[in-house]
């Protein structure tokens, strides 16, 4: 019996090296590729280690196209995006979760509807309209259509929710300003909540390909990743070095954050989403 | 005593301070809605001053269309496929990760770092895996003695390619979640199972499931709804094809909408999807209202 479960104990750790490297093993190739010559990614069996690192693989891909460029754009987008976001849903979420007011449900209602319905079914029209107020390739275009965030509101409002009533009625009390509760009181009580939606915000507009490359037709406010697919153009369809390299400058920065918040961002995106 | 003018301005607070948040959806989500069913029941390239009322000719000539039906056909075997295979292995990841300890949360974060990764790296990273001459995939298979295979290079394999990046893409978040579920199950439950010397088996159908139905129903609409708006992968990796193969309905309506600049047309294909996601999306409240074991 004793030695069945020691043999299960390996075979346990087996199949889970097994899980990781499905999961890290491309990454590693990533990484792998990005340091290869063009002739060394060809050679099979493949070596997984280069013989000589070619570093200035980083650079053909950096200078392949306006790169600070690209990089500035995302950096002003995604942080404009959150800042926008906060101004936006803290309030909100304040609101729907300790006022009651006339219609709140139905309001509520609507901002969950939006929760469900996917902005990518939309941007034919959101396209339109930005293109009737002459919003195409500009930062703001870009920014706009995510200045508020159903799942944010929908966040805040349950850790605001959380507050002990005792709490506000005692700030009250004291004849608190309603905005001085909000910002002294609540706010910091919701701290978790409001790193978790800046995490999962900032990730996902830094990542996002689809919007970026559907409302711009030009070179001044597009992104890294639109930056990044473009190499292939530039570089050539098989020049799988460069086009590497140039992905990991797209990931190490998210890589790093995950690294060292790697417990808040699983929660940002894991278990915040079913409470 | 309140002054009148400042329990007016109490009345009129909340208001106020729902009213940023609720102009943003007004104008980039409920506004576009409507635009878009109205746009749907007109013939207009984009260009032209004046819009033609032609009805309901863009939905005919879209179910008609064998392209399109082609696209709705991809876009279901996508979206089950997807669906069908994160939710079975992620359920089953869930119950074999479910244990704490810092080898287990190293795993865990393994699985889970693809989710945060962008689909433009993964898309580029996997085109280069799924590369039919010099990438690894294929060497991978042939020490098992299979292959080689054309991956994204042949109508036959292509659809089933990109399923397999989306199920590596979303097992982790999958797992994670499922791993979450499990732990708010109290673990009274399970001793009392055990009380009554009830089956492994029997434990996990008639216990862990039920009670894990909500978290279920929430993924499996969650990853639909992810799955029907899927377009960085075909755009990056296929491009809609070989032949039509991998062409799904946001692909289409970006191509409709972009390239052929049909906007009627496009519009039309945007309504239908809005469609079946409103019913999908009825479907699970109706479920989860009815259906659902709740704790």
């Amino acid at each position: 019996m004793k030695v069945l479960n020691s043999l299960l104990k390996v075979v346990n750790v087996i199949l889970m090296g097994v899980l990781v490297l499905i999961f890290a093993l491309p990454f590693v190739w990533m990484v792998s590729t990005s340091l290869k010559t063009l002739p060394e990614t060809m050679i099979f069996p493949p070596e997984w280690i280069p013989a000589a690192p070619q570093w200035q693989n980083f650079m053909q891909a950096w200078n392949s196209g306006p790169f600070l460029h690209y990089f500035m754009n995302s950096v002003m987008i995604s942080a404009g995006i959150l800042l926008l976001q906060m101004i936006t849903i803290i309030p909100a979420a304040y609101a729907f979760a300790r006022f009651e007011f006339k219609g709140s449900g139905i309001l509520f209602g609507l901002v969950m509807v939006t929760l469900m319905i996917p902005s990518q079914l939309i941007f034919l029209p959101v396209y339109l309209e930005l293109s009737s107020w002459n919003l195409l390739n500009t930062h703001l275009g870009l920014i706009l259509p995510f200045a508020s965030s159903a799942f944010g509101i929908f966040l805040l409002r349950q850790s605001f929710k959380q507050v002990p009533n005792e709490l506000i009625e005692a700030a009250r009390l004291d004849k608190a300003k309603e905005w001085k509760i909000m910002i002294k009181l609540m706010i910091p009580m919701a701290r978790p909540a409001l790193i978790t939606f800046g995490l999962f915000s900032f990730i996902s507009h830094w990542n996002d390909y689809f919007w970026p490359l559907v409302m711009t037709t030009n070179e001044t406010a597009r992104t890294l990743p639109l930056g990044i697919a473009k190499i292939r153009e530039t570089e050539g369809l098989t020049t799988w070095n460069v086009l590497m390299a140039g992905n990991l400058i797209l990931v190490v920065p998210i890589l790093i954050i995950f690294f060292f918040a790697q417990r808040s961002i699983i929660k940002a995106f894991v278990y915040n989403g079913v409470k | 005593m309140m002054s009148s003018t400042s329990s007016i301005w109490h009345k009129l607070r909340p208001y106020g301070m729902v009213t940023p948040a609720l102009a943003v959806f007004g104008v980039f989500f409920i506004y576009p809605i409507f635009y878009m069913i109205y746009l749907s029941v007109f013939d207009w390239n984009f260009v032209s001053p004046t819009k033609d009322y032609v009805g309901l000719q863009n939905f005919s000539a879209l179910l008609s269309d064998d392209e399109f039906r082609q696209v709705i056909l991809n876009t279901t075997i996508y979206t089950v496929s997807t669906v069908l295979l994160t939710l079975s292995i992620s359920l089953l990841l869930a119950l074999w990760l479910n244990r704490s300890g810092a080898f287990y949360g190293f795993v865990q974060g393994a699985i889970f770092s693809p989710h945060i990764i962008s689909l433009v790296s993964i898309s580029l990273l996997w085109s280069w895996l799924m590369d039919p001459e010099y990438g690894l995939l294929n060497w991978v298979i042939s020490l098992f003695g299979f292959g080689p295979l054309e991956w994204l290079s042949h109508p036959d394999t292509s659809l089933m390619s990109l399923i397999l990046v989306a199920v590596w893409k979303g097992i982790g978040f999958n797992t994670l979640v499922f791993i979450a579920g499990l732990q708010s199950i109290p673990q009274s439950i399970y001793e009392a199972a055990a009380l009554d010397r009830s089956k492994p088996w029997r434990t996990f159908m008639r216990l862990t499931l039920p009670m894990l139905s909500p978290t279920l129903f929430f993924l499996a609409i969650m990853s639909m709804i992810g799955s029907f708006q899927v377009f960085e992968t075909i755009a990056i990796m296929t491009q809609g094809g070989p032949v039509n193969s991998t062409n799904t309905l946001v692909y289409y309506i970006y191509q409709y909408g972009f390239r052929f600049f049909k906007i009627g047309y496009a519009s039309a294909a945007g309504v239908i999807l809005l469609v079946i996601v409103g019913i999908l999306t009825l479907i699970y409240f109706r479920l989860l209202s009815k259906k659902v074991h709740y704790r």
